[in-house]
Formats: C-alpha cells, sequence, structure tokens
C-alpha cells in the first residue's frame, strides 16, 4: 500500500467574488522511498493541494480522502494533524525565515521540536541530536552553531537548518514546497544533492513541489503536473521529459531555453491562466491550447492512461498514440485536431494562431 | 591595480569612436559605505560591491551579465544606468563620458538608456494608471502631449502585446506578465538605444518568460536595441546574450562569447556555475557531474585576498590566496575570451573529480 | 516579497472577476468596502446632518426670532436669573446664562468648531505632508534639520505655549487657529517622513529616476498619491482632536473669546448652573461629543477599509474587523484569497513604516 494515497481531492475557498476552485478533484500516490514531483505554475493549486493534506488551508472546504499511512487527513481534527505533521510528516518551505523563529536559537528550535514530539528525550540529549543533525545536513561548526540564531546563517545554510528540522524525527514523508526556489543555482545544486543523499539513507518518501522542470529532471521518480486546479498529466519522470502526451507539458517544456537551441525562437504558451472563479468550459486549458478540439469545449477529460505499461496517465482528449515530441507524433496530432474541430474550437483556434505572441485581455 | 586587470589597454574615448561599441564601462568601482553607531557615523567599513570591472555593449547586440546573489551584477547595471554614482571608474556612452553626470546634463543620455525591472509588481506605481505610467516617459522629456501622447502610449501597449483599451487600468489589474510588458512599454517609449534588463523574466512563470524573452528579442530586430542583460538563470541568459560576462563577488571572472563561456569555460566558478544549473532534461541531469562548491559566498565587505574565489575554489593553490589573478586572454581562446584565474580550467577537465578530491 | 507571496498575488489577480476588472482606482476600492461598515456610514450621517445643521443656523435664528448675540431677560430667565430649560417660552433648547437661545448658539458654535477643526486639519496636512515629503525624499542634512524640527514641535508642551500666547495676544479665532495648526502639521509630518522613507527605495521610483524625472515630478507624481490613503485617514481622525481642542481653549478662556458662540465657552459659562439647568451643560456637550465621536469611527471606518489586511473575505469567517490586523504570519493564505487590488495596497496602511515589517 501507498504510504500516502489522495483521492479526488477537492479544495475550494468561498470568497466575496465567488468561489475559488484551487484544487478540483486531485488523485495521486505517493509510494516509501520515493520521490513525486509536482509541478505547476501559479494558480496551478500545488500549493494549496499540499497545503490542505496538511490541514493548514484555513477557510477551505476540502472533500475526498487523503489516506496517510492508515488515517485519512481529509477531516482530521487539529490536534491529531498536529501530531502527525512534523512527526510523520515533515514540511520544508521556500522561505525558512517565515518558518524559523527570529528570537531563538536554531539549537533550540530543533530540540524544542524533538521534544515537543517525544517528551522522554532529555533537553541533553535532545541537544546532542541537534548538533548531529546539524552535522549532517553538512553545518560547519554544527557545536557551535546550534548558538546562533536563524538571522546568522546564510539563505542556504538556513534551508539546511529547516532540513535538519525536517528530518529531526525521522518521518515518513517530507513535503517540500518551492525548496530551492529562492537560492542561487550553486547552493540549489547543494540542497538538492543534501535532500537526495538524505532520501537515500532513511528510505523517506519525498513530495517535491516546484515551477522548476529543472529540479523536477533533478529529484522526482514520478511527476505530476498541475493546471488549473487539476492534473493535466501524470508519469515517471522520463515519460513526462521525452514522451509528454498533454499539450501543456508539451508547451512549459518548449518554453523553457535550451542550450541545445540557443539561437531558436522560444515557444511560449499563449495566453495566461484562467481565473478559478471563473474556468473556462471542458478543459481547462482549451482556450490557450493549439490542438483545441470541439469536444474539449464541452467535455472535461479525465486522468486516462495513454501507455499500455506503466503508469502515464494525460487528462486529454487527444489519442493515447499522441505520445511524444517527434514529427510523426505531431502529425497524428495534427490531422487528428483536423478532424476533431468545426465551428466553435476553429475559432478558438484562431484566436490563439491570430495572437501567438501576446498574451490576450485581462477578461480571457 | 586596474588596467593592468582588465587586460585590455586603457583606452580613452576616442577608441569607441566610429566603433560599434555602444556603452563602454571602464574600470568601474562601487564602494558603499557602511557607517558606525558611533556620534559621528563615521565610514567603518566599504561593502565592495563593484570593484573594477570593465564591459562593452555592441550597437545592436545583447551583452548577458550571471552571477549569483551579492556579485554585483545589479550594482553594476545602476552604475551604468547612472541611477547611483560610482565610486571611480567610467562609463562612456558612444564615446561619450557620462559618468556621475548631474541630472540634467544626463537628460538627453537618459533617453537613450533605459531599464527594464526585475519586480513586475514593485516597478508600477500601484496609484497610477497603465496609460499614465507608459506615458511617463514622453512626459519628463516633454516630447508628447495630450491626444498625441495618448496615441503614442496606444500604439506602444499594442506593440508590446497589451490590449490598448486597458489604458486607463491600474497595474494591479494585470497579471505578472502583462505588468513585464507594461515595463517593456516604458522603456521603450523614447526609442533608447540600449536598455538594460534587471532580471527581467525572474519573477515570471515559465511559459510567461518565453513570451516576454521572444518579445525582448522581436523588439531588439525591429528597433536595432541593444541590450544589457542580467539574470541568475544561466539558459535564459545563453538563450538571449551574443556576449556573456561572469562575475563573482563584485569582479569578473570570465567573459567572451556566449557559446565560448557556455560551452568552453575556463574559470572554476563558471564551470561549478554551468554544472549547477538545472536542465529540465533528466538524462542530461543523470549524466551531469556537478562542481559542488562548499561553503558560502564571503562577504563583500571582507572579501578574500587574491583570487576572490579560491577559498571556494577546487583548483587552488598558494599562489591564488597572494596574487590576484588578471583577466586576460588565454592560450587557446580566442581573443574576445577572457579569464581571471591562475589556473584555468582546461578542456576535458573533470572538476567535479578534482572537488571530490579535495572534499574527502 | 517573498516569491510565494508574488504568487498567490498574481493568482489573486489572475482570479478577480470581471466585475471587478473594470479600472478602478483605491478611492473607488476604498468606498466598496467602505459602504458595508454600518457604523462608518452612520457616522458620515451624522457628520452631514451636523454640517447640515450649521449651515442652516441663520435660517434656525430667523424661524425662531433668536439672534446668536440676542438676550432675552424677560422670558429667557428666570426669576432668579438662571436660564430656562428646554422648551420653555419657545427656546427649543432653552436658555444661556444670560437668556440667549442655546440651540441657536450651538449651531452658531458648530461653525466654528467645524471650521477650526477641518480649516487647521487642511492647513496642517499640506504642511505636514510638505514637511515630511522634502525630509523623507532628500534625506541627509535636510532632512536631519527637519526631523530635528518636528521633534521639536512634537515635545512641546502644547497648553503652555497656548497660556503664554493668550496671555500675550488677545485670544481670537486666528490664535487658536494657528496655535492648532502649529500642532497638527508636526504628527503628520512625521508619519509622512515614515512613508516617504519607505516609498523611496520602491523600484517604480528607481524607474522613474531611470526616466529622468526630477526630485519634485517624483514627489508630486509618484510619491504623493501614495501618501493621500494614509493621510486622508490621519486628517479625519485629527479633525476631532482639533475641534476638542478648540473646545478645551476655549472652555479655558484662552479660545474663542465670548461673545462669539463655541462649545468650550458656552460649557465655560455653564459649568457654574450645571445643578440649577443641567440641560446646558448637556447640550453643547453632547454636540461636542457625538461629532468628535463621528468622526473618529468615521476615520477608523476609511483605515479600515484602506487597509485590506483587516478585510477576510472567507465568507462566513468574518473576524475582528477592528482589531487592526496582524494574523499568522507563516503561510499568508488570506493573502492569497484577497483579490489583486487589495492584495497589492500594503502600502497604504496607515500606521508608523516600522510597523509593517
Amino acid at each position: 500500500m501507498s504510504l500516502l494515497e489522495v483521492t479526488d481531492l477537492r479544495v475550494s475557498f468561498p470568497t466575496a467574488d465567488g468561489i475559488v476552485q484551487a484544487v478540483r478533484g486531485v488523485s495521486f500516490a505517493v509510494e516509501r522511498g520515493r520521490t513525486l514531483g509536482i509541478v505547476g505554475e501559479s494558480g496551478s493549486g500545488k500549493t494549496v493541494l499540499t497545503q490542505s493534506l496538511l490541514g493548514l488551508t484555513p477557510g477551505g472546504q476540502i472533500s475526498g480522502t487523503a489516506v496517510f499511512d492508515g488515517v485519512n487527513l481529509v477531516g482530521l481534527e487539529p490536534k491529531s494533524m498536529q501530531r502527525i505533521r512534523g512527526k510523520d510528516i515533515a514540511v520544508i518551505f521556500q522561505d525558512p525565515l517565515t518558518s524559523l523563529h527570529p528570537l531563538y536559537k536554531v539549537g533550540w528550535q530543533i530540540t524544542e521540536m524533538i521534544r515537543a514530539h517525544d517528551k522522554s528525550v532529555s533537553k541533553k540529549q535532545a541537544m546532542e541530536r541537534a548538533v548531529e543533525l546539524l552535522g549532517h545536513v553538512g553545518i560547519p561548526r554544527p557545536r557551535e552553531r546550534v548558538n546562533d540564531y536563524p538571522h546568522q546563517f546564510s539563505g542556504g545554510m538556513r534551508q539546511r537548518v529547516m532540513i535538519a528540522m525536517a528530518i529531526s524525527l525521522s518521518p515518513k514523508l517530507i513535503v517540500a514546497d518551492e525548496p530551492t526556489t529562492a537560492l542561487d543555482a550553486t547552493v540549489q545544486a547543494q540542497i538538492i544533492d543534501l535532500l537526495l543523499r538524505l532520501q537515500r539513507e532513511s528510505n523517506t518518501a519525498l513530495m517535491m513541489i516546484t515551477h522548476d522542470l529543472g529540479v523536477v529532471a533533478d529529484i522526482a521518480d514520478e511527476v505530476m503536473v498541475m493546471y488549473a486546479g487539476r492534473a493535466a498529466e501524470k508519469a515517471s519522470k522520463r515519460d513526462i521529459f521525452y514522451q509528454p502526451h498533454h499539450p501543456y507539458t508539451k508547451g512549459l517544456l518548449e518554453s523553457i531555453p535550451r542550450s541545445s537551441a540557443a539561437a531558436e525562437r522560444l515557444k511560449p504558451i499563449t495566453g495566461q491562466p484562467p481565473s478559478l472563479i471563473r474556468l473556462p468550459s471542458g478543459c481547462a486549458f482549451h482556450p490557450r491550447c493549439a490542438y483545441v478540439m470541439d469536444r474539449c469545449l464541452t467535455d472535461q477529460p479525465e486522468l486516462v492512461p495513454v501507455a499500455e505499461a506503466g503508469e502515464h496517465r494525460s487528462a486529454c482528449w487527444l489519442p493515447a498514440a499522441a505520445t511524444g515530441l517527434s514529427d510523426d507524433v505531431e502529425e497524428l496530432r495534427r490531422r487528428t485536431v483536423e478532424m476533431g474541430r468545426t465551428d466553435e474550437a476553429a475559432k478558438v483556434a484562431e484566436k490563439i494562431a491570430a495572437a501567438p505572441e501576446s498574451e490576450g485581455s485581462v477578461i480571457a | 591595480m586596474s588596467d593592468l586587470l582588465n587586460g585590455q589597454a586603457p583606452a580613452g574615448p576616442e577608441a569607441d569612436a566610429g566603433d560599434d561599441v555602444l556603452i563602454r564601462a571602464d574600470n568601474i568601482v562601487k564602494y558603499f559605505p557602511v557607517k558606525g553607531n558611533g556620534l559621528v557615523r563615521r565610514t567603518v567599513a566599504n561593502v565592495q560591491a563593484v570593484d573594477g570591472v570593465s564591459l562593452t555593449v555592441k550597437r545592436g547586440q545583447t551583452l548577458g551579465l550571471v552571477g549569483e546573489t551579492g556579485c554585483g551584477k545589479s550594482t553594476l547595471a545602476r552604475c551604468i544606468a547612472g541611477l547611483i554614482p560610482v565610486t571611480s571608474g567610467k562609463v562612456y556612452f558612444e564615446g561619450k563620458d557620462i559618468t556621475n553626470l548631474p541630472r540634467r546634463t544626463m537628460q538627453p543620455f537618459r533617453r537613450e538608456i533605459q531599464m527594464i525591472f526585475q519586480d513586475p509588481y514593485g516597478s508600477l506605481n500601484p496609484r497610477r494608471r497603465v496609460g499614465a505610467i507608459i506615458g511617463d516617459p514622453f512626459a519628463v522629456h516633454k516630447t508628447a502631449t495630450g491626444s498625441e501622447r495618448k496615441k503614442a502610449v496606444q500604439e506602444l501597449m499594442e506593440r508590446v502585446g497589451l490590449n490598448p483599451e486597458h489604458y486607463n487600468r491600474f497595474p494591479a489589474e494585470f497579471s505578472g506578465g502583462q505588468r513585464q510588458r507594461i515595463g517593456v512599454a516604458r522603456a521603450l517609449a523614447l526609442r533608447p538605444k540600449l536598455i538594460i534588463c534587471d532580471e527581467p523574466v525572474s519573477a515570471l512563470d515559465v511559459s510567461i518568460q518565453a513570451q516576454v524573452l521572444n518579445l525582448l528579442s522581436d523588439l531588439q530586430s525591429e528597433f536595432g536595441l541593444s541590450y544589457l542583460f542580467i539574470a541568475h538563470d544561466l539558459e535564459v541568459v545563453r538563450h538571449v546574450s551574443d556576449a556573456v560576462t561572469v562575475m563573482y563577488l563584485g569582479r569578473v571572472a570570465e567573459s567572451g562569447p556566449g557559446n565560448q563561456v557556455y560551452d568552453h569555460s575556463r574559470h572554476p566558478y563558471s564551470t561549478a556555475l554551468l554544472s549547477a544549473a538545472p536542465a529540465a532534461d533528466p538524462d542530461a541531469a543523470a549524466e551531469r557531474q556537478r562542481v559542488l562548491l562548499t561553503g558560502d559566498v564571503p562577504s563583500p565587505i571582507h572579501p578574500p585576498s587574491g583570487c576572490r574565489f579560491h577559498p571556494r575554489c577546487p583548483k587552488a593553490q598558494d599562489l591564488c590566496g597572494t596574487t590576484e589573478p588578471a583577466l586576460e586572454n588565454k592560450a587557446g581562446d580566442p581573443s574576445t575570451h577572457l579569464t581571471a584565474c591562475h589556473f584555468p580550467v582546461e578542456a576535458g577537465e573533470d572538476l567535479a573529480r578534482v572537488g571530490r578530491r579535495e572534499q574527502s | 516579497m517573498s516569491i510565494t507571496e508574488v504568487e498567490f498575488q498574481a493568482t489573486a489577480v489572475e482570479n478577480a472577476p470581471v466585475k471587478s476588472i473594470e479600472g478602478r482606482s483605491q478611492w473607488q476600492l476604498t468606498w466598496r468596502r467602505l459602504r458595508g461598515d454600518k457604523i462608518a456610514i452612520i457616522s458620515m450621517v451624522v457628520i452631514i446632518i451636523i454640517v447640515l445643521a450649521a449651515l442652516a443656523a441663520p435660517l434656525v435664528a430667523s424661524a425662531t426670532g433668536h439672534g446668536v448675540y440676542q438676550a432675552f431677560p424677560n422670558n429667557g430667565l428666570t426669576a432668579d436669573g438662571a436660564p430656562v430649560g428646554p422648551g420653555v417660552h419657545g427656546f427649543i433648547l432653552g436658555t444661556d446664562n444670560t437668556g440667549r437661545d442655546l440651540l441657536v448658539r450651538i449651531l452658531y458654535g458648530a461653525r466654528i468648531s467645524l471650521f477650526v477643526g477641518v480649516f487647521t486639519t487642511l492647513l496642517g496636512a499640506v504642511l505636514g505632508v510638505s514637511v515630511g515629503m522634502i525630509a523623507g525624499y532628500f534625506g541627509g542634512w535636510v532632512d536631519t534639520i527637519l526631523a530635528r524640527l518636528i521633534d521639536a514641535v512634537l515635545a512641546f508642551p502644547f497648553i503652555v505655549l497656548a497660556l503664554a500666547l493668550a496671555a500675550v495676544l488677545n485670544p481670537s479665532l486666528w490664535i487658536v487657529v494657528g496655535i492648532i495648526a502649529f500642532f497638527a502639521w508636526a504628527g503628520i509630518a512625521r508619519i509622512v517622513r515614515g512613508q516617504t522613507l519607505a516609498l523611496k527605495e520602491k523600484e517604480y521610483i528607481e524607474a522613474a529616476r531611470s526616466l529622468g524625472a526630477g526630485p519634485w515630478r517624483i514627489m508630486f507624481v509618484d510619491i504623493l498619491p501614495n501618501l493621500l490613503g494614509p493621510v486622508l485617514v490621519l486628517a479625519t481622525l485629527f479633525i476631532p482632536t482639533a475641534i476638542g481642542v478648540e473646545a478645551t481653549l476655549s472652555f479655558l478662556g484662552i479660545g474663542i473669546p465670548p461673545p462669539a458662540p463655541s462649545w468650550g465657552n458656552i460649557l465655560n459659562a455653564a459649568q457654574d448652573y450645571y445643578q440649577v439647568d443641567p440641560w446646558f451643560v448637556i447640550f453643547p456637550a453632547a454636540a461636542l461629543l457625538i461629532t468628535t465621536l463621528a468622526f473618529n469611527l468615521l476615520g477608523d471606518g476609511i483605515r479600515d477599509a484602506m487597509d485590506p489586511r483587516t478585510e477576510r473575505i472567507f465568507a462566513g469567517r468574518k473576524t475582528g474587523r477592528r482589531k487592526n490586523g496582524k494574523r499568522g504570519k507563516g503561510l499568508n493564505l488570506d493573502n492569497a484569497l484577497l483579490v489583486g487590488e487589495q492584495a497589492t495596497m500594503t502600502v497604504d496602511h496607515p500606521v508608523a513604516p516600522g510597523e509593517e515589517s
């Protein structure tokens, strides 16, 4: 059984302007010792998704189930959730400064963390453990540095402290929400290296939420691409990068500048993500999709398998065979779209083709 | 220390005349004083943000400036744009010395040098309408008024891919990418020759980032613009740049034609930086040998002696701690490829292995 | 601002529904929020009534036939020479100690109070904004001098100065205005200076400088619009203070000189009669109380309406509007769900900039 099994999770926030449907029926599983990368842009719901699992979405209406180690996290009372959070599920945020208390020494914060979940540990033992942990995550002179305050650490070192705190209770699952986004490339490389090493050592499961496909390429085993609160595509890392099926995944990959095609023109995705209050009909991606067909305007595609072997799933009306980046596949896509497109969809497609470089109006 | 270091002849302004050099920064030094707490608030130290950097941007070309937080790239950009006075050094625009000019004398050059900022939220005044923001350059330079200005602004909006009917809206009503387009339109208004882009796409989503990069490249060919393009994303810089300068802790580590620096980097720092950049390609990521640097970037208040990179450099020897390497052409490199290193990386050398041996 | 926040804001902007997208200024947004605040709206109505009543003072005087300086010793005073109570002999609120119509006196007094309140605030705001903005923007020795000046004025013992001035000069309306304005500007200047220091670091100011805009243009075009919100709140909250100070000075006999009516000098005259005719005290005191309270509540309302952090838009979870929102930092989910326009308005928070960080 998977360590975490999420089924049809939905999160919405009633606001004065309407209901924000942040997460709209997402299912996935995280296995022990594996890394699931969740990729998405602003407003894709990836952050709300993970926060809702941890009971960190006040005011949100959550439905569905999220079974972690036999316990359903959805609707769990705050006390039990608190016990799980930190002990069994550890969280690493993008900005460690907001999660570390500025007025306490980091050693104290780690020992508190340890002792809050296990009172039998003495202060001295906990401090020893803190020193050991800081050393383990690569902080030089840990015995001295336990007595430093968070602001005395650099950004990368602070993230290491956060990681030390996260692994202090040997969690079964680490949720990392953009842990390297605020860091420079060389420091980011160090942190990713550290996370990979820790995971190998302890067989911890890792959920990595990021907007950076580069980070995913480095660290993930499986990848889920999110768009407008739903999973667009879910597959092994290699399938996502080399055999993408969903046009959004393909679009993301093509919009990254690559060294192999330095002089070529980038192919951005036109338009911008939709409002989560007034979502487009059918497939939420259709107003930006170059392969828009009639049924995309009316029917919402489910996440279905697109390959016989393995677990490659995509939520797109294109045929399962339209997987990959080769010219043949592109030809198949083109032919499919030609057949499946009449008036309405043709108009949408025209609009997309007419303004390839503009983001369109606010009122998309 | 400077002229020697640059490896370039300390050419005067006449060197640029008739040349295709648009802007030349010569041995720029920018120190920010650190004041003491005493009554007199004496200067107790200096943040050596930029310490002797020279660069040139050629007409119609893009110079990419890369480096990590605190390397001084943004400070350098502001020195070149004349937004902050330089401590020493010279900035020449089309051969004319524009260093530390008073505001009024600088005014004609402001029309030629514009800036695009990183933060699409912070760089637009939330209280002003988009039309007024984009029309600002016309108002400041009194080049167009009334309906003429409105027309010019709407043309600009159309050109950068915004709906001209949104003239009366406030910045908050636009998304991040659209706001960055507003910033581009404002920078474009006076038809400048040089646009300094300070991390123009760092705050944007990947798909939107590509839209803005394409827009910038279209504008470059349409108006013959030159860009000084600052970013920490190496792939983005590679994509847009003709030439690249890598900075570390206030100094230039390496500079040269883009492909040269990216594919045949000679400075160990450039090599490490390039190897650390995340590539959206799992196989490449698995194959790649990362040069993992140890430690943090030292404080620019007390930079290391000699080569500033030496405490973190896998190839460092005693010489590196005592003698500052000159930025010079290394044997076998094209003449425009300059490296400031005593022991440059040789072709085929595996720095990652060197690094591992050092660490163990 | 962290990148997460940026992302949240971006999401929020994109999520803003169509109806909220038409080009709206901060004032329209503020007004929309203010409209939902019952207390503020009631206060506003009360203030409008007071203003109308003050304007109508001459009409009331002619309708009742009682001039503001006109004493009615025959039917306006009791046999003992004490003022009469409300309703007696056609004096709706009774009379004062010399037999003048209290209602007419209070209405004319309202004119003085409102004039002093609004005019001194305007004067103080113009001066305070100018000084604060110049000090904050230019910095250096200009700032050093102006900041010391502000501190000096704020440290000045107010009543002592008022008493001293009154002793030297004859009390008059203009001296009252001068004294109040003199103290009004410094408080505003101090806050404006702080705000300007913060605004000066914004990237859009740098953008304006890179366009070649000069310091005055930057101050008026870029900084001032961002200051108007906080200054409006400060001003609204200063009006009742000014009214109170005028009343205090007049009560002490160093403000508006009788026979000109002011709530303060009416109260001064009334203090000997509170046992004989309590209404003589109650009516002017109530006028003063209601007016200052209304302005204060309206000011609070405007402040809340301008500060997005006090508005929680989760339906059914509308929490303490007036708690002057310091909510849990950590996740910033609240910001996430504010519509974009609100989320970017934090500059407006009319408190000392120190609190922001």
